[in-house]
């Protein structure tokens, strides 16, 4: 068996760097963004939540009025150069009440997700790699929360112990869990049977190993995916809660609560729905696409033009 | 077939056991009662509520006989409407929120199934991208948001259908299940989406194509059982959201449905209609998850023959 | 006039890549009744030539750039998708590769087979279903009216094949397409189904296009062949005279791949055995029974994969193990390597007991264990390089420091032949025989004794294959390898094994030399086995190989 192609040519290779890079374990990140960064899409997306992120961080010191300072006299007028996005009926800028909105909005949306997706990720890895008897007792006891009817458990929490708005971080994030850890453990379940897995187990590798380098890795595509839906269906969900009267409670403000209250009024004063409805969807279109983005960028496989 | 409902039914049980009794003591756990808000009630009337109720015996009694009365089909009276029992608000307010629940159904299956057909079709092109970005934007506007603007167009600008009400007016029902089914027509269509790739790339629809069957077939009868099997999996929770989540829309619209008298009740912290509507929703779940994992079965044959031997 | 008349074809796919030459100027032509043979390894344009004629292939990206094919006088690539839509099932028929996948499982077997007749024919069920039932029985399959109900997960893959033939027979046409018919079945069944085409063909009269990589059943079956690489052809002619006497430097190198014969000589070996095999048994829970009664009727409630094997292998020696699927033989190279659980039994490696260890003991044995898995697709993580492939085996047992593992790594590529300047890449980069070099390097990584092969050669085309089992002799040979090679594919195994064993229903049914099991074999099952393969013919002897 001769070999044809196999110039003794190393000298395009660093080597340092190639094995600094393997053996941190980082390559796979380090490729990722070499692949996001030429979707335009996802990266345009990826800008607008870092700059959102960003004012959300800043906005006591930034923000143009105080949230809660009224101007009766001026009441609800349209967006001007003192007031861009306008003001609503008590004379506040809606600027401002969008920039602090938004700090609600996704503070709610990335840490109830955040929650969601470290018990999530956690749950499924260890049913679906443990599998048998400890898998059937995890996954029973996700079928009993899943026939909890969760809209009504949040309400009463939100009734029994106040408005409080760590309480309803973690509540959320107990809902949300449940279906991560479901996509999780079928993706562990069907990757345990991939024989690279069952080669990795045959080299001698410890569990953690095969865990966090073979497994994990192979799971991230469907996660990403599902956590770009989550935080989305998060905030919807404290928007319905404020729509409930149970969420964020005036003066404060979130984005579900400011198109609550633009609804009630979208005839007469249309921006004060049109600005915050605009904020909310610019945030979970960007969401999608770099959702899928990242998808994408992970993979190795998909196309790399 | 009958074997594997039978399990499922008796894995029910457990489930529903843990529901009744968290519930029960979560409500029980919260400060203030269900007679607080009335003020200036003498101390002999309120023990007498209280006694009426079974409220001043110990709560593992109370919890006992509420087990008791349960079992019976029983969830007691309404401590925030007297002389009405939870059977008789449940019975009251179910037709219309089943009816709508069942309307909004319709919507999202024939909306969501023939986008997600359409969309498959030509993967990555417009006949994707529009319908698929209608999806996206269906499952990112918030009920109480997509409804009032509904009212406003079809409403109040067009006036093609009445604003409000359920069953005044012909074609009162129309908006109201439009707003409820929308948001579910989208996932449904994502679900169908992808079902439909993956099935129109099996090896079988390139036999059914060589056997010069017309695209309609192929489509049809041959890909679409395939394809729709994530949606059937999707439409047991579906459906039991649909019926929880009508709270906006009935509000909106209206409608004399379930989903006001429970969210009252959690305010009203009445503790019976809280148990009542917390374990018939979870009675609806586990019913709805059961007959879309039963239609599932049926409509795999591989798996009819695994459920057979049991 | 000929029944079917290709000239210029030509078919590109347009990707986000570039344009695929697919079928680049491939002429060709069938008279009513001949069967052609079309032979070529995977993209060598096969497939997709007959599958563009019935406009089967996915467009876009595919395209039809030029040509005419003259069916009956009509030009099929210029008839429009309706009318095309006509003739497919009706005057052409497809036979697909993998019976599994290509019927539909959610539609009875008798409402697929009447389709042809009821969409072209205007045939009502009843005379449908009377014309069905009798198609069935005419492929062999036994109480047809019953099985006219069944779904297809309820028939083996051999029954699902004949399902397939008379599904595309029933509306009785003038041209059948068979695109590697025979390629996932097993070699007994293999044999059935090239007899029954055969039969088929001659009682109906139908010509027939046989597509495969496989040159000994093109051999048996084909009067004319066409052999096709990179979308051209390459050659054609009268079948057995183009085998004997090869004009292209291709077609020559196609014939030398051809497994034949047996080791050049058997390898001196220690007579001590390196492992030794004590009525190994693996049986697993046969779902379908219920719990209690398989824990009250073991025998019953299990499924028994590997039942009571016995075997040993000796220091340098390569054992081959031969069944068809479902036999267990490549349970019995797991459970040896304890990736499949021991029910009853014991294993000894250098005559310690090693079945009962736990996985921490197994450590150090793993590294001196070793195996190599059929699909190289399936046994590299898709999201690691070939550098972190195969330098995880040499950090995990501490063979390497993070300064020398580079060097070694790219010592262990040279070995098995792959390019140093491939080391940062991944595996969908490579080819299946690249891939399939990648986890032979990661399999002799740690410097083991003992290498399990399970199917290594079965997913790859032949030339490729050729490739890889010398490279496997190579690296058995420097590295004095002992070696436990699995295979449903005789002649591979006669290639590479010094001693065989037979497998059938997790039993051993015959063991022996190589050679002599070959030309004297004791048991029936081991005889129909050897005289299934079928047999490359040819006219002359190929004298000028």
């Amino acid at each position: 068996m001769a070999m044809t192609e196999s110039p003794l040519d190393t000298s395009n290779i660093d080597q340092e760097q190639l094995l600094a890079s393997a053996e941190k374990g980082t390559s796979l990140w380090a490729d990722a963004w070499v692949r996001l960064r030429k979707n335009r899409l996802a990266l345009v997306g990826l800008a607008i939540l870092v700059f959102l992120t960003v004012v959300s961080i800043l906005t006591p010191w930034i923000a143009p009025y105080g949230y809660e300072v009224q101007d009766l006299a001026l009441g609800a007028s349209a967006p001007s150069r003192e007031h861009w996005f306008g003001t609503d009926i008590f004379g506040r800028d809606l600027l401002t009440r969008v920039m602090y909105g938004g700090r609600m909005s996704l503070a709610v949306g990335f840490v109830a997700t955040g929650v969601a997706l470290v018990i999530g990720v956690l749950w499924g890895t260890v049913a679906g790699y443990a599998g048998g008897r400890v898998d059937a007792v995890m996954m029973r006891i996700v079928d009993i929360l899943y026939a909890l009817p969760f809209m009504i458990f949040i309400i009463l929490l939100m009734v029994v112990f106040g408005r409080n708005i760590l309480l309803l971080f973690l509540a959320i994030g107990a809902v949300e869990w449940l279906t991560m850890a479901r996509i999780v453990r079928s993706q562990v379940q069907s990757l345990r049977k991939q024989e690279f897995i069952e080669a990795a187990y045959s080299l001698g590798l410890s569990r953690w190993r095969i865990i966090h380098r073979h497994l994990i890795p192979n799971t991230l595509g469907p996660v990403i995916v599902y956590t770009t839906l989550t935080i989305p269906s998060v905030m919807l969900l404290e928007a319905f809660l404020s729509f409930l009267g149970l969420g964020v409670q005036p003066p404060a403000s979130s984005w579900g609560l400011l198109i609550n209250n633009g609804v009630e009024t979208m005839e007469e004063y249309p921006w004060l729905l049109i600005f915050p409805g605009l904020a909310l969807s610019i945030t979970l279109f960007s969401l999608n696409f770099l959702g899928d983005g990242l998808r994408d960028a992970l993979d190795p496989r998909a196309s790399k033009d | 077939m009958f074997k594997f409902t039978l399990s499922r039914i008796l894995q029910a049980i457990p489930v529903m056991l843990v529901v009744v009794t968290v519930t029960f003591f979560l409500v029980r756990l919260a400060p203030g009662g269900p007679f607080d808000a009335e003020k200036a009630v003498p101390p002999e009337v309120l023990r007498a509520l209280e006694a009426n109720y079974n409220l001043d015996l110990p709560v593992w009694q109370q919890f006992t006989h509420y087990i008791g009365d349960l079992l019976q089909g029983d969830f007691g009276p309404s401590f925030r409407y007297p002389g009405r029992s939870v059977n008789e608000l449940i019975a009251a307010g179910l037709p219309a929120s089943a009816e709508l629940g069942f309307y909004a159904l319709l919507v999202a299956i024939v909306i969501g199934i023939l986008a997600g057909i359409i969309s498959s079709l030509r993967p990555n092109t417009a006949q994707d991208y529009i319908p698929m970005s209608a999806a996206m934007i269906g499952i990112c506007m918030p009920s109480f948001l997509l409804g009032p603007v509904l009212v406003l167009i079809f409403g109040i600008w067009l006036e093609w259908v009445p604003v409000s009400g359920w069953g005044d007016i012909p074609g009162d029902k129309i908006l109201p299940a439009l707003t409820m089914g929308s948001a579910y027509a989208a996932y449904i269509a994502r679900l169908s989406r992808g079902g439909m790739l993956e099935v129109l790339s099996q090896d079988y629809i390139r036999t059914a194509r060589a056997k010069g069957l017309p695209e309609r077939v192929v489509i049809f009868k041959h890909a679409l059982r395939g394809g729709i099997v994530p949606v059937i999996a999707y439409l047991g929770p579906a459906f039991a959201g649909l019926l929880t989540g009508s709270f906006v829309v009935e509000t909106i619209f209206q409608i004399p449905g379930l989903g006001r008298f429970f969210v009252q009740a959690a305010f009203n912290r009445d503790y019976t209609m809280i148990m009542g509507s917390t374990i018939f929703f979870a009675l609806l779940i586990i019913v709805f998850n059961l007959l879309s994992d039963i239609v599932a079965v049926w409509i795999n044959p591989r798996l009819r023959h695994q459920t057979q031997g049991g | 006039m000929a029944l079917l008349d290709v000239s210029n074809l030509k078919v590109h796919f347009h990707t986000r890549n570039g344009v695929t030459r697919a079928v680049d100027d491939v002429s060709f032509s069938l008279d009513a009744g001949e069967t052609l043979g079309i032979v070529g390894e995977s993209g060598s344009g096969k497939s997709v030539t007959c599958y563009s004629l019935l406009g089967l292939i996915p467009m876009p990206p595919g395209k039809i750039e030029s040509g005419t094919a003259l069916f009956n006088g009509e030009d099929l690539l210029n008839c429009g998708e309706k009318r095309l839509a006509q003739i497919r099932g009706d005057d052409i028929a497809v036979i697909f590769q993998d019976p599994m996948t290509c019927l539909n499982p959610y539609l009875t077997i008798g409402e697929q087979l009447i389709e042809p007749l009821t969409y072209h024919r205007n045939i009502d069920r009843k005379a449908a279903k009377e014309r069905a039932v009798e198609m069935l029985r005419e492929v062999g399959i036994k109480a047809p009216e019953r099985r006219y109900d069944s779904y297809p997960h309820e028939l083996s893959g051999g029954m699902r094949q004949r399902v397939m033939i008379a599904m595309a027979l029933i509306a009785e046409p003038k041209l059948l397409i068979c695109d590697e018919p025979t390629t996932a079945l097993d070699v007994t069944i293999q044999a059935q189904i090239l007899k029954l085409i055969r039969e088929l063909q001659q009682r109906h009269g139908v010509a027939v296009i046989f597509v495969t990589h496989d040159l000994a059943v093109v051999s048996q079956v084909a009067d004319r062949v066409l052999v096709m690489n990179q979308g051209k052809v390459v050659e054609t002619g009268n079948t057995r005279q183009l085998f004997a006497n090869p004009q292209r430097a291709y077609t020559r190198k196609l014939i030398a791949a051809i497994p034949t014969g047996s080791k050049a000589q058997p390898r001196v070996q220690d007579e001590a055995p390196l492992l030794a095999v004590e009525h190994l048994k693996t049986w697993f829970r046969d779902y379908s029974v219920g719990y209690f009664s398989a824990r009250r009727h073991p025998e019953v409630g299990h499924i028994k994969a590997v039942d009571d094997i016995s075997l040993h292998i000796n220091r340098h020696e390569i054992l081959g193990i031969v069944g068809e699927s479902g036999s267990g033989k490549s349970t019995l190279g797991r459970a040896i390597l304890g990736l499949a659980p021991v029910t009853g039994g014991q294993i000894n490696y250098r005559g310690e007991r090693i079945d009962q260890l736990g996985n921490r003991q197994r450590k150090p044995l793993r590294q001196q264990m070793q195996m190599i898995f059929q699909d190289p697709y399936a046994s590299l993580n898709p999201r690691m390089t070939i550098f972190e492939t195969l330098a995880e085996p040499l950090l995990v047992h501490g063979l390497a420091t993070r300064k020398t593992v580079t060097a070694q790594v790219l010592a262990l590529m040279d070995d098995v032949g792959l390019a140093r300047n491939y080391i940062r890449k991944y595996p969908h980069e490579f080819s299946g025989g690249q891939r399939q070099r990648i986890a032979v390097g990661r399999a002799i990584a740690t410097k083991p004794e003992f290498i399990v092969a399970d199917e290594p050669v079965s997913a790859l085309d032949v030339t490729i294959q050729a490739q890889i089992l010398d490279l496997i002799l190579d690296l058995v040979d420097k590295h004095n390898l002992t070696m436990m090679f699995i295979s449903h594919d005789l002649s591979v195994v006669r290639y590479i094994a010094d001693r065989v064993l037979v497998m059938h229903h997790g039993k051993v049914i015959e063991e022996g030399k190589t050679e002599s099991l070959w030309t004297a074999p004791a048991e029936d099952y081991t005889r129909q086995l050897l005289a299934a393969i079928p047999r490359f013919e040819v006219d002359a002897p190929a004298h000028n190989l």
